[in-house]
C-alpha cells in the first residue's frame, strides 16, 4: 500500500528523516511511534504529498507522491481519510455539514442519502445529537470525533490518524479504538497511526514501527516489539524515564544554566 | 560590508520568492470558472465583502460628499462661482476620491477581514485538512473571495460616488442654497462619460484586483500563529493602501496627464 523509501527530510538545521524505510501492508493496522518531536506528523504530510521531501521515495499503491502533479494529488487525496491532531474542523459549517462536506464535494449523491450516510457516521462516534451544534461548542474530545466521521465519510482506502486517542475519556476512548479497529476489519481499509498512547496503540495495531533520530530503530508486531532487545525500544515501550532516548531537548549544564546571569 | 550584503541578498530574495508565489496564487485563482456547486460560494463572499460593506461605504461617502461640497461652495461663492460647486463635487468624486476612498475603505473593512479569515483557517488547519481531502483550496476558499472582492469593488465605487453626491446636494443645494438647475447642469456639462465616469471605474477594477490579491496572498502565506495572524492582517491593510495611492498617482498620470 505505502513504501517509504530511503526518506530524507531536513527543516532548517535539523535533521528529520535520515534515510528513513518503511512499508505499510494493504488491510493491516500500522501504527509509528516514538518520543516527541521524532517528525511522526511530518511522516503522515509527506505520504500525503502535503511536504517534499528532500530525496527518498513515497509509493502510494506504486505510484510516488513526490512527483505527482497538483490534480494527480488531489486525485489521489480522495482515497485518503486523514484525522489532524487539531480536528480541523471548519469554522463556518456546524458538525453534520463538516462531515457531510467530502461527500458533497466528491459524490453526486443526493441530498437524502448524504444526511442518512452523515448521520449513520454520526451515531457511530455517539454525536448524532450534536448534529447542529458548531464547532465552537465542541470539547476537544467531541471536536476529535467529529474529526474521525468526517475522516471516514467516503469509506476511504487509506486512514490516517495522527494522535487519534488525545483528550479522550475512557468511554470515547473505548468507542474510538473498536471503531478504528471495525473499520479496518469491515471495508478492508489500511490504517496508518501515529500515537503515543503506547497501551491504546498496541492493542489494536497489526505492526508497530518505532522511530528516533530520524530513522526507524524497531519494527515488529507488538508483542515482538514488548521483548525487543533494544535498550530504547524497551525504554519506549514500558515509558521508562531514564535510559538511552533524552527525556531533555539538549541545553547546557543545567547548573551552569542556573549560575549564569540572566540576559 | 559583507554581512550586510549578504542580509539584502537573502532579504530581496525572500521578497522575489514571497512575489513568485502570490503570483501564482493570483493566477490560479484568477482561472477559475465556478462550477455549477460553487456559484453559491461566489454569491456567498459577494454578500460578505459587497453588502455588508455598504453602511460603512454609504456613510464614508456622505460625509465626504458633504464635505467637498462645504468646500467648494465656501470657496467658490466668493467668485459667485457656486454654479460650479456641482461639476466640482463630480469630478473629484468620479476621478479620484471615489475609487481611491472606496478602495481605502475596502481594505480595512473586507480586505483586512478576508486576511484574517485565511489566517485562522491556515493557523487551525483548514485549509491542510481540505487539500488532504482532494479539495483544493485555492478554488474552494481563495477563488471566491477574490472574485467576490473584484465584482464587489467597483459596484462599492459607484454606490460611493452617488451617495458622495447625494451628500454634496444636500449641504450644497438644501442647506447652503447653491442654485439646483446650476448643480446639474454645471455636473452635467462637465462630466464625460468615459473620461470621468469610465475611467474612475477602470481605477476601481485595478484597486479591487489589487487590494484582494494583497489580501487573500497575506491569509495564504501568513505563519500559523495568532502574531502571524496580526502581522498578516496589518500588513494587507498597510500594503493595500501605499499600493492604491501609488497606482493613482501612476494612473492619473497616464489617464488624464497633458504630456
Amino acid at each position: 500500500m505505502i513504501e517509504v523509501e530511503d526518506l530524507c527530510f531536513v527543516r532548517g538545521e535539523k535533521v528529520i528523516f535520515d534515510h528513513l524505510n518503511l512499508k505499510i501492508r494493504r488491510g493491516a493496522i500500522t501504527a509509528v511511534m516514538g518520543p516527541s518531536g521524532t517528525g511522526k506528523t511530518t511522516l503522515l504530510r509527506v505520504i500525503g504529498g502535503q511536504l517534499k521531501p528532500d530525496s527518498g521515495r513515497v509509493l502510494l499503491n506504486g505510484r510516488d507522491v513526490c512527483t505527482m502533479s497538483r490534480d494527480e494529488l488531489f486525485r489521489a487525496r480522495r482515497d485518503i481519510g486523514m484525522l489532524f491532531q487539531t480536528s480541523a474542523l471548519f469554522t463556518d459549517m456546524n458538525v453534520f455539514e463538516n462531515v457531510a462536506f467530502p461527500m458533497r464535494v466528491h459524490t453526486d449523491l443526493p441530498e437524502d442519502t448524504i444526511r442518512d450516510l452523515v448521520l449513520m457516521k454520526l451515531n457511530a462516534v455517539g454525536l448524532r445529537g450534536a448534529r447542529d451544534l458548531k464547532p465552537s461548542q465542541l470539547s476537544g474530545g467531541m471536536a476529535r470525533r467529529v474529526a474521525l466521521a468526517r475522516a471516514v465519510a467516503l469509506d476511504p482506502d487509506l486512514i490516517m490518524y495522527d494522535e487519534p486517542f488525545t483528550g479522550q475519556d475512557p468511554i470515547s476512548m473505548g468507542v474510538i479504538l473498536t471503531l478504528v479497529h471495525d473499520l479496518n476489519d469491515a471495508l478492508g481499509t489500511s490504517t496508518l497511526l501515529v500515537s503515543h498512547d503506547i497501551h491504546e496503540t498496541v492493542s489494536i495495531a497489526d505492526y508497530l514501527f518505532v522511530i528516533a533520530d530520524g530513522k526507524v530503530i524497531g519494527e515488529g508486531t507488538p508483542d515482538q516489539l514488548r521483548e525487543h532487545p533494544s535498550r530504547r525500544i524497551h525504554q519506549f515501550m514500558h515509558g521508562d524515564p531514564d535510559g538511552p532516548v533524552p527525556f531533555h531537548y539538549p541545553a547546557d549544564d543545567f547548573q551552569f544554566d542556573l549560575l549564569s546571569e540572566a540576559e | 560590508m559583507e554581512n550586510l550584503l549578504r542580509r539584502l541578498g537573502a532579504r530581496a530574495l525572500l521578497r522575489f520568492q514571497s512575489l513568485g508565489r502570490a503570483t501564482i496564487i493570483w493566477i490560479q485563482a484568477m482561472g477559475w470558472i465556478p462550477t455549477l456547486s460553487e456559484w453559491p460560494l461566489l454569491i456567498r463572499q459577494i454578500y460578505t465583502i459587497g453588502v455588508l460593506s455598504i453602511v460603512i461605504i454609504s456613510l464614508s461617502a456622505f460625509a465626504i460628499g458633504a464635505v467637498i461640497s462645504l468646500q467648494f461652495y465656501t470657496q467658490l461663492s466668493r467668485f459667485g462661482a457656486e454654479d460650479a460647486v456641482g461639476a466640482g463635487l463630480a469630478l473629484v468624486l468620479l476621478r479620484e476620491l471615489g475609487p481611491v476612498v472606496t478602495g481605502l475603505l475596502f481594505a480595512g473593512r473586507a480586505g483586512s477581514a478576508i486576511t484574517a479569515e485565511i489566517g485562522l483557517m491556515k493557523t487551525t488547519e483548514q485549509l491542510s485538512i481540505m487539500e488532504m481531502m482532494g479539495v483544493d483550496p485555492l478554488r474552494r476558499i481563495v477563488a471566491p473571495r477574490l472574485w467576490g472582492g473584484i465584482i464587489s469593488m467597483p459596484l462599492l465605487t459607484a454606490l460611493f460616488n452617488m451617495v458622495a453626491i447625494y451628500g454634496g446636494v444636500v449641504v450644497g443645494v438644501q442647506w447652503l442654497g447653491a442654485d439646483p438647475g446650476g448643480f446639474w447642469s454645471g455636473m452635467q456639462s462637465a462630466v464625460e462619460p468615459w473620461e470621468d465616469v469610465g475611467q474612475g471605474m477602470v481605477k476601481a477594477v485595478i484597486f479591487a484586483i489589487v487590494v484582494t490579491w494583497v489580501a487573500v496572498f497575506q491569509g495564504y502565506d501568513c505563519e500559523p500563529t495568532a502574531e502571524g495572524m496580526g502581522l498578516a492582517t496589518t500588513r494587507t491593510v498597510v500594503t493595500s493602501s501605499v499600493f492604491i495611492l501609488a497606482i493613482d498617482f501612476f494612473l492619473t498620470l497616464l489617464m488624464y496627464g497633458d504630456f
